[in-house]
């Protein structure tokens, strides 16, 4: 199943799809697998697998701290791959890797591919990773016809914007604001503007995330872009309500 | 040397995340500008001299010579800058690049204090809003640091996620500037990080090593067999080495921090050790202490400021290449060359420096009186009063220290 294709396809029927995160392995492997059915279960429409890295610069505390308790708790690169492999079995939807270059680099970027193409996984989200630095990951990824995914940021300017987008394949992530995961986001003229701008730059999807935690952020992205991604918000409903509370949430975001 | 811009052979490269694309595109267009520009480094050089006792001078370790009857010991002296380390020179760089972006806050990372403190000062001097991220490790090793970067109004944070230490200080450090680039610059400290951190730190560091080229030629009547600086990031080293670079008859030793020794993989060895491997974090290609997931290691030293996983891609560069010889100091025989140095000759080297001066010592006696070995004494020991008392196991300090307890506990 190619990324692209199958975004395309289920936005026929969808105005809005919503992709949601995980750390494989917080707070352990098993919670991680029943945390991906719930999702599934609640109707989300593809989802990243982060696989933990020590150095999570671009990850604010919920994340950054989800990372440390899976590493703390024995998670290995390998064990990322077998859980990819399974919920990409079980689950119709696509899975997407996210994690930060370290961990492709060590391993061996075409070595890292291969694995993750084995497993089953569509594509990649590597934040540290921009186009400039990227030449042997985004070879590595087409041959395999894995997607590529991208950052946009708002002090991106167009011609950088195109040159991303281009750069890219299955969508553009376009993260809403500065600053790392997990903070407010202001929902605002200014964020839709931005998004005007993301969406002349490039023919892919976009998906928009960084800080959406409530029915009214999706509603607002509505016609504006293709994909709303959860990633923080989940965690901390976990943390305070368990796999069920994350599924509830979830199930109720795009009424 | 470099077939892309910021790279060293394979090493550096700017893996940041898109929201700082434009800010290291600001930041590559002032530095260059500032290299562009000769009235920037005769700026810098102004303000060293009045603010940071520049020249730092040269000393002849007369009875150290003597003491190991070889060759003629020198010792430059980064330890009499302002703040007490060489840490000031890339600090009141940045600020006045600073000054030049028109930014108003500047943040830092710190492991040893050193940078915080020169940070804070240099912040304090030009009327800079200032947050410094410090390892809570860290916080608790070199609590006077901490003292005087908050009497000099930063804001000290400790960081309590990872090992606590100065790579988690660097990835907090990141955290803000990415949610602040707009006002806020990033000022590293170390020859490390993104382009063009490495090549910049390095510039303003080169300070040292020109003078010292001049001093010993001065002094000695010839230039030194052997230069020895102590490794952490590698800024010091950078700065002393790239007076020499280009004398293929000077051997230039890059000392790290061997911890408890080697074999015990409580270091922080990098260059001279087998443990590391090339990987790219913190947003650059260098050797990291990594394992085979690619997640970085803990790492150990009794000197704070050379505990980090990472090291200058410069480095890494002049390692492959031959150009640099790397060895190692254990934290035992470090603070034995520290006493013989103070004891000696009356210099309180930090337990950074005294890296250098242990492996310095440790090769003075293969070598000849007709030469001549230069020692870089990149920082002052008084701030290691703590750590340094707890290794000589000095029972007057520990009786003074319970005293000075009992004396904040009374009601």
């Amino acid at each position: 199943m190619k990324l692209l294709d199958y975004i395309q396809e289920q936005r026929k029927k969808r105005e809005i799809l919503l992709m949601t995160h995980i750390v494989v392995g917080y707070p352990n492997l098993t919670q991680s697998l029943e945390l991906v059915d719930a999702m599934v279960e609640a109707g989300v429409d593809l989802m990243e697998l982060q696989i933990p890295f020590s150095e999570p610069i671009a990850d604010g505390p919920v994340i950054l701290h989800a990372n440390q308790e899976a590493l703390k708790g024995g998670v290995r690169v390998d064990d990322c791959f077998e859980f990819a492999e399974k919920v990409a079995k079980r689950h119709p939807i696509p899975f997407l890797f996210m994690s930060y270059y370290n961990v492709l680099f060590r391993r061996g970027i075409e070595r890292f591919v291969t694995r993750a193409a084995a497993a089953g996984v569509v594509g990649a989200i590597v934040p540290d990773c921009p186009p400039e630095e990227a030449d042997d990951y985004v070879m590595a990824m087409r041959r395999k016809q894995l997607a590529p995914v991208f950052i946009f940021s708002p002090s991106t300017p167009d011609a950088r914007l195109a040159k991303i987008g281009a750069a890219g394949d299955g969508f553009v992530y376009a993260v809403a604001r500065k600053g790392v995961t997990g903070s407010d986001t202001e929902f605002s003229d200014d964020l839709a503007g931005y998004l005007a701008r993301c969406r002349r730059a490039t023919s892919l999807p976009l998906a928009v995330g960084f800080g959406l935690r409530a029915r009214k952020d999706v509603s607002f992205l509505r016609g504006k872009a293709d994909i709303a991604v959860v990633g923080t918000e989940s965690l901390r409903l976990l943390k305070s309500g368990g796999v069920s509370a994350v599924g509830r949430f979830l199930s109720d975001l795009r009424g | 040397m470099t077939h892309k811009p910021g790279y060293y052979s394979q090493f550096g490269g700017a893996f940041i995340p898109e929201i700082l694309a434009a800010t290291f595109e600001e930041l590559c267009a002032a530095f260059e500008g500032a290299k562009a520009d000769p009235t920037f480094w005769a700026e810098y050089e102004r303000l060293m001299r009045s603010y940071s006792c520049r020249p730092t001078p040269i000393t002849f370790a007369e009875n150290l010579t003597r003491h190991f009857g070889g060759p003629r010991i020198y010792v430059k002296r980064e330890d009499l800058n302002h703040t007490g380390a060489h840490k000031a020179n890339n600090v009141m760089g940045q600020g006045l690049l600073v000054r030049r972006m028109g930014k108003r806050r500047v943040i830092a990372e710190t492991g040893a204090g050193q940078h915080g403190v020169a940070t804070a000062t240099m912040a304090a001097k030009f009327g800079f809003e200032c947050t410094i991220y410090m390892g809570e490790v860290d916080v608790e090793r070199q609590r006077p640091n901490v003292f005087w970067m908050e009497r000099l109004g930063a804001k000290v944070v400790p960081v309590t996620e990872g090992s606590r230490t100065l790579k988690d200080a660097i990835n907090e450090a990141f955290r803000d500037w990415v949610s602040n680039m707009d006002t806020t610059h990033y000022v590293l400290g170390t020859a490390c990080g993104p382009h063009p951190f490495p090549e910049m730190v390095a510039w303003f560091q080169s300070i040292i090593g020109s003078e010292a080229r001049r001093q010993i030629l001065e002094e000695a009547g010839q230039l030194p067999k052997r230069v020895y600086a102590c490794v952490g990031g590698g800024s010091n080293a950078m700065g002393i080495f790239s007076g020499f670079f280009d004398e293929p008859g000077v051997e230039l030793v890059g000392v790290e921090a061997g911890g408890l020794g080697l074999k015990t993989g409580q270091h922080a060895a990098r260059l001279s050790g087998g443990d590391a491997s090339v990987g790219v974090a913190q947003g650059y290609r260098t050797y990291f202490l990594q394992d085979e997931d690619g997640q970085m290691r803990e790492t150990h030293s009794v000197a704070a400021g050379l505990d980090y996983v990472g090291v200058s891609p410069i480095l890494s560069h002049y390692k492959d290449n031959g150009r640099v010889r790397f060895e190692s100091a254990t934290d035992a025989e470090v603070v034995e060359a520290l006493a013989l140095t103070v004891k000696k000759e009356g210099l309180i080297p930090a337990l950074e420096s005294s890296h250098a001066f242990a492996q310095a010592f440790k090769e003075a006696p293969s070598l000849g009186s007709d030469q001549v070995l230069l020692i870089n004494q990149s920082g002052r020991g008084d701030k290691d009063i703590f750590t340094v008392a707890d290794a000589f196991d000095d029972p007057a300090w520990k009786d003074f220290i319970k005293r000075k307890a009992a004396h904040y506990e009374a009601p």
